[in-house]
């Protein structure tokens, strides 16, 4: 295990990398490869890697990027690629072409704003404008993080209960391009952490059959009540992917949903990502002035843990969701979830604040403004945008 | 998962009980390709077309070998990925594409150019019934001038687009074109293509009753006819650069060809330009053939 000063982009490269060699004893890896600022880094990381038995193929365009991971996972392979905001809408189609076949594909997805106006910084309106593909999402919050939940995604992804592509989303140049420490794991660990890839239904001439044909609407409906059995399994596996992990690597990585001081507090942030990391710094210091005041920081968000928020936030008073994104004609998508997760509770102010839209920076200031604002409100209201608020 | 289909491995590639209309060009492609490969056995990415109509629907399939279906446009790049890995493991099947026209010419032609770019292990096949069949028979840019499609009512204004001459211009090892009435040729080329490492590509005109507004039992002669006349010709084309041509037209008047099949009955059509620019073609040809003989 090396520690290393490098940057977000490095990082997911060197993780998907040591995933892709360790299937060298099985059927190797592949996966395609297309530019796109800010992912652009994680491609040429992986094209120069020199793979035992792997080739990353250099497409076309992000839509082909994706068909080249459908192809070689129907083969066997582990299957791997990256992209970034119009990328990801110029490969969607295929996306869910991936979800559907049930292939265990693991995507890097570095945040950004989906143009127009073009705009290269954070926002998580990509790959959220995903949720409702048949993929996992996974938020990080640091490079760590990010290694770490790389890797858990494969094991989650092939996991037989499971056989779902899986998306890690990161944040545009807050991570992708600022260096970090972080801890960098050697292949062996990788080879002991990640079993040989295998995809139950790979194309085999021993059993010809004919994937993704048509579909009368009852087994079709069967189908996708697999999908969503599936992804409900999610929940169960991936702690077990957890404690697996801390067994080869002596550490262990975030969870489902990280809380900090929720059990007394009053007033509770939800935020995603690196805002997360920033709130929670908000959170000590105000707590050190005897505020009741906790954090969640979500890093699953397909499935949604809904059970492990409901559990969280029962009797808490005041809710505040951060979201960076934002559906048209409804509001931040964190908060959607979150308040249709807490229907059933009586009681609880549950506001929704926009913030960071197109890269803004989620300052301290900005988690305080909306602290203070929400501790002012009485009822909820429509999502409030950070420069309303201002 | 398991929503597989299930086969006997011993059965065609077209199994009896596929959903192919009587006539179909594709279906006869599909016997010879089967001949042509003998006992190697392929496994084929069939993008959005007739051919994956083809196969029926869940849990049974008109395929006895493996079939991705893939998004219309991505054919070749899941072939890729595909052949790829099949080179990693040494597995020695052939990987085929499989796809209409509309795949071929319109909507999968950046996925194509760039998987001849990169000379990909792949034999990719197109059957151009010069009609988007699947959807019922609208225009693509394989349609030739003049002809009605749905959404040509007045006949197309465009000549067919000259696909051949754009993949044998990515300089790929092999490019040809099949006739379902010229069985031994057909065969021969397989074979050809089968020999040769890289991106492969095959053309065949793929006659279509529903679409031509012709008689089912007729769909090989037409294709005949179509060769006989000039039309349709027959060559290989070796890196791009070596020519061969495989049959010459022998005179047989055009109007046996259109005159059979109700799309081209429109007052739109200028026959006569259509004859002048098949001459225009050939004379070309027969110089390309001339200078830059294939050895």
């Amino acid at each position: 295990m090396a520690r290393e000063l490098l940057t977000g982009n490095a990082a997911a490269g060197y993780a998907l990398a040591m995933a892709g060699q360790a299937n060298r004893k099985a059927r190797g890896c592949c996966g395609g490869a297309y530019p796109i600022t800010p992912q652009t880094e994680i491609i040429e990381f992986l094209r120069a890697f020199e793979f035992e038995k792997g080739q990353i193929v250099p497409v076309e365009s992000e839509h082909s990027a994706m068909a080249v991971c459908i192809g070689a996972s129907l083969a066997g392979a582990r299957a791997f690629t990256a992209s970034s905001a119009n990328g990801l809408a110029y490969m969607t189609e295929n996306v869910f072409a991936a979800g559907y076949f049930r292939l265990p594909i693991v995507m890097v997805a570095v945040n950004r704003t989906l143009g127009p106006p073009w705009n290269i910084w954070t926002d998580q309106g990509d790959s959220l404008a995903l949720r409702d593909a048949p993929w996992i999402q996974l938020y990080v919050e640091s490079h760590q993080d990010l290694v770490d939940t790389i890797l858990v995604a494969f094991r989650l992804a092939e996991d037989p209960r499971v056989l779902l592509p899986a998306m890690v989303c990161m944040d545009g140049f807050i991570l992708s391009h600022t260096q970090m420490v972080a801890n960098l794991p050697e292949q062996n660990q990788v080879d002991r952490y990640l079993p040989i890839c295998r995809v139950p239904h790979r194309l085999r001439h021993e059993h010809p059959a004919t994937i993704g044909g048509l579909a009368w609407p009852r087994e079709t409906e069967h189908m996708r009540h697999e999908i969503q059995e599936a992804m409900v399994r999610v929940l169960d596996v991936l702690p077990d992917t957890l404690d697996e992990f801390e067994h080869v690597f002596e550490r262990r990585p975030k969870g489902v949903i990280s809380p900090e001081f929720v059990e007394d507090a009053e007033t509770v942030i939800i935020a995603s990502g690196t805002m997360a990391r920033t709130a929670r710094n908000v959170i000590h210091a105000r707590r050190e002035h005897g505020e009741r005041i906790g954090l969640i920081s979500t890093k699953l968000f397909r499935p949604f843990p809904r059970e492990a928020f409901r559990r969280l936030l029962r009797g808490r008073r005041r809710i505040a969701v951060l979201d960076r994104n934002h559906s048209p004609g409804s509001g931040g998508i964190f908060g959607q979830e979150i308040a249709a997760s807490l229907q059933t509770f009586t009681g609880a102010l549950i506001q929704n604040y926009i913030v960071g839209l197109g890269g803004g920076d989620v300052t301290p200031a900005v988690i305080n403004r909306v602290i203070d604002d929400l501790a002012s409100r009485t009822v909820a209201v429509d999502p409030i945008w950070e420069e309303v608020m201002a | 998962m398991t929503h597989m289909t299930t086969v006997t491995a011993c059965d065609h590639i077209l199994r009896a009980g596929n959903t192919n209309c009587a006539g179909c060009g594709m279906s006869v492609g599909l016997q010879l390709l089967e001949q042509g490969l003998g006992a190697t056995r392929p496994t084929l990415a069939i993008p959005a077309c007739c051919g994956i109509v083809t196969a029926g629907a869940f849990p049974t399939s008109g395929y006895a070998v493996p079939v991705a279906a893939t998004t219309f446009a991505s054919a070749p790049a899941v072939a890729t990925g595909l052949s790829i890995v099949y080179e990693l493991n040494r597995d020695p099947h052939p990987v085929v594409c499989w796809a209409g026209d509309g795949g071929t010419y319109d909507i999968g032609i950046a996925t194509l150019s760039a998987a001849a770019e990169r000379n990909e292990n792949i034999i990719y096949i197109c059957y151009d019934n010069e009609i988007y069949g699947n959807t019922g028979g609208q225009r693509s840019s394989a349609t030739p001038e003049g002809v009605r499609t749905s959404t040509t009512p007045r006949g197309k204004a465009e000549r067919k687009k000259d696909i051949l001459a754009i993949m044998a211009a990515h300089r790929i090892p092999y490019a040809a074109t099949l006739s379902v009435a010229h069985r031994d040729d057909f065969l021969r080329k397989v074979r050809t293509a089968l020999s040769i490492r890289g991106f492969r590509f095959l053309l065949m005109l793929s006659p279509c009753p529903t679409g031509w507004k012709s008689e089912p039992e007729e769909s090989v002669d037409l294709i005949d006819l179509a060769v006989r006349c000039g039309l349709f010709p027959l060559i290989e084309i070796f890196d791009g650069r070596r020519y061969r041509i495989n049959v010459r037209p022998d005179g047989t008047p055009l109007d046996a060809y259109t005159s059979r099949q109700r799309r081209y009955a429109s007052t739109e059509i200028d026959m006569d330009r259509l004859k002048a620019s098949i001459a225009d073609d050939w004379q070309q040809l027969d110089m390309l053939a001339r200078v830059f003989p294939a050895k």
